[in-house]
């Protein structure tokens, strides 16, 4: 029963996902209009064939902004996954491995930084740098280090005295060898539950900062900054507001569900 | 004891690292305010004389060393693009995110405590799968959205409230509390459906239990095992992620303040980030981090008093 339910999550999770970034995926080579063009004459009118979603406040293609929008989500995602990822693996594997002083320090820095809100970090980050699309990754990237660098360090801790680090030790290996090539891999397992939870801290972040208005920068579409567009036009057109706020959380919805799968 | 003393003082000087952090993050920062406050038209005898009265000649580590001295005296310097003391210009705002974080903390726990024992005496079934759905879907609606299809729904299509309308707890305090609920209940929802998750499998490991067993046989209701035993044990490795949930619903309050056009921290601190005023930035960031780690604190502290095992290891 409980194989059965599992594997229920994972279709489930794979399905919703698949709806939310297969049209981030064809947005990155093809969407059916503009996601910039203005026609005022279509300015808030409804659905119909030629606009399937209708047009925004600035008669714009809403179908296009969207597939923009969340092109434009998933790339920053997936940017800041592999910011923060790549760089905490490595704080966390040599905290870890060597100890000592400089794990004492930076695993202080780390709880701070950790226990410090991400969106707000990346807001710092972002009052300092300017925003912009490099700048959002590497602000939302550097938020994240700690808890890619927790997950590893743990894991480095609990593997560095097993069997095997001795074995390749007595072998002759090198500090780097058995880190790279015998502890490393062994995290993954643990890596991918975390990477697919950073994502969509990462992806909830950035729709937080868009529409803040201190994220993506307008006219680019961003789901973030559709909604805070939308909210404008809450009462006589409330339709606007849920087609990027579904995006959003079937995009969320479905990798939360893969991730509980692999944990 | 000791330990909570420990923790105190590690906690002040946390606060003290993150300003320092702050100040320095700010101050190596390409831009002159001078330049910012008076337009790139300005002559240079001017500037030069808005830098002097800004403090701005003087070397950094005395800038630093007046700033901090500043903060420990509840001083927060002057807002480059207002021309009044920061102090002034927050002062009125920290309640206003304050009560919007601790009123939906207070939100989060009314409302996960009784669903997730519910959840859990109808383990197995039918209500316990509908309750875990509904928890892994609103645990995916972001907290800005949560409030948009709030205001959608409870005041635009139920008209219990009119979204925008903000009245100050200082005019009328009955008012103002009748329109946080909704901002509150927007940034407490996701939390609620996390706390829910936890405190629900932790009273099923509970459930296994042998008091439980006991507790049953001495003739107890159901009700009065859940909540009498189970509860108390239950809640204890949930009250870690309390300290989490505090922290980020201050910082969500930030966005959600947007949302509900309420005028708190976030307000300030969005309008400060875009005219580039750096006192106030710097004066909003160390406050909310130093709420974030007090509370961190109190949580902790909290605890070790309801389970004394904790730590002690360690002493």
């Amino acid at each position: 029963m409980n194989k059965g339910k599992k594997n229920i999550n994972l279709i489930l999770g794979l399905i919703l996902a698949g709806i939310a970034i297969i049209p981030a995926l064809v947005g990155i080579f093809w969407t059916p209009y503009s996601t910039e063009a203005m026609d005022v004459s279509l300015k808030l009118s409804a659905p119909d064939m030629r606009h399937l979603l209708g047009c925004d406040n600035y008669g714009r293609d809403i179908l296009s902004r969207l597939m923009a929008g969340s092109k434009i989500t998933l790339i920053i995602g997936i940017g800041t996954v592999f910011f923060g990822c790549s760089i905490g693996t490595m704080v966390g594997a040599l905290t870890g491995y060597y100890g000592g002083l400089i794990d004492n320090v930076l695993m202080r820095v780390n709880d701070v930084l950790f226990s410090f809100p991400s969106i707000l970090l990346a807001m710092v980050f972002v009052s300092l740098t300017g925003a912009g699309n490099l700048q959002l990754v590497i602000a939302l990237g550097i938020a994240f280090i700690p808890s890619y660098a927790r997950v590893v360090r743990a894991e480095f801790i609990r593997n560095k005295n097993m069997d095997y680090v001795m074995a390749a030790r007595l072998a002759g290996a090198s500090n780097l060898r058995i880190i790279f090539v015998h502890i490393l891999p062994n995290t993954i397992k643990v890596l991918v539950s975390s990477i697919l939870i950073g994502f969509n801290n990462a992806v909830l972040a950035e729709a937080g900062l868009s529409f803040l208005g201190i994220g993506v920068k307008p006219p680019e579409a961003s789901l973030g900054s559709m909604l805070s567009d939308a909210q404008t036009y809450l009462f006589s057109r409330p339709s606007m507001v849920v087609y990027p706020g579904v995006a959003l959380i079937l995009m969320i919805l479905g990798i939360a569900l893969i991730s509980k799968e692999i944990k | 004891m000791i330990a909570i003393l420990k923790k105190i003082a590690s906690a002040i000087i946390t606060i003290v690292v993150v300003s320092c952090l702050v100040f320095i993050a700010f101050s190596v920062i390409p831009g002159d305010p001078a330049v910012a406050k008076l337009g790139t038209q300005a002559t240079p005898e001017k500037l030069e004389a808005l830098r002097i009265k800004m403090g701005l000649n003087e070397p950094l580590l005395k800038r630093f060393v007046l700033w901090l001295s500043g903060i420990v005296r509840g001083d927060f310097s002057t807002s480059y693009s207002y021309s009044m003391s920061v102090n002034s210009l927050i002062a009125e705002k920290i309640p206003v995110t304050l009560i919007l974080a601790l009123y939906s903390l207070i939100i989060m726990i009314v409302i996960s405590i009784p669903v997730a024992v519910f959840a859990a005496r109808h383990k197995g079934d039918v209500i316990e799968r509908t309750v875990t759905i509904i928890n892994q879907v609103i645990m995916s609606i972001p907290p800005f959205f949560g409030g948009i299809l709030i205001s959608l729904v409870f005041g635009m299509t139920l008209k219990l409230f009119t979204p925008g309308a903000y009245v100050s707890y200082s005019k009328n305090l009955g008012a103002f509390l009748a329109y946080m609920f909704f901002p509150a209940l927007a940034l407490a929802l996701p939390k609620a459906a996390m706390a829910v998750s936890l405190l629900y499998t932790s009273i099923v490991d509970e459930l296994k239990k042998d008091y439980v067993r006991t507790a049953y046989s001495r003739g107890n209701s159901t009700k009065g095992v859940f909540y009498n035993h189970i509860l108390k044990n239950a809640c204890i490795p949930v009250i870690t992620f309390l300290g989490m949930a505090i922290a980020d619903m201050i910082a969500g309050s930030i966005v959600i303040e947007q949302v509900f056009s309420i005028p708190g921290l976030g307000r300030i601190l969005l309008t400060s980030i875009q005219n580039r005023d750096y006192p106030v930035v710097e004066a909003i960031i160390v406050i909310i981090a130093a709420l974030v780690i007090l509370s961190n604190l109190l949580v902790d502290i909290m605890y070790r008093v309801i389970d004394p095992r904790v730590g002690r290891s360690n002493e």
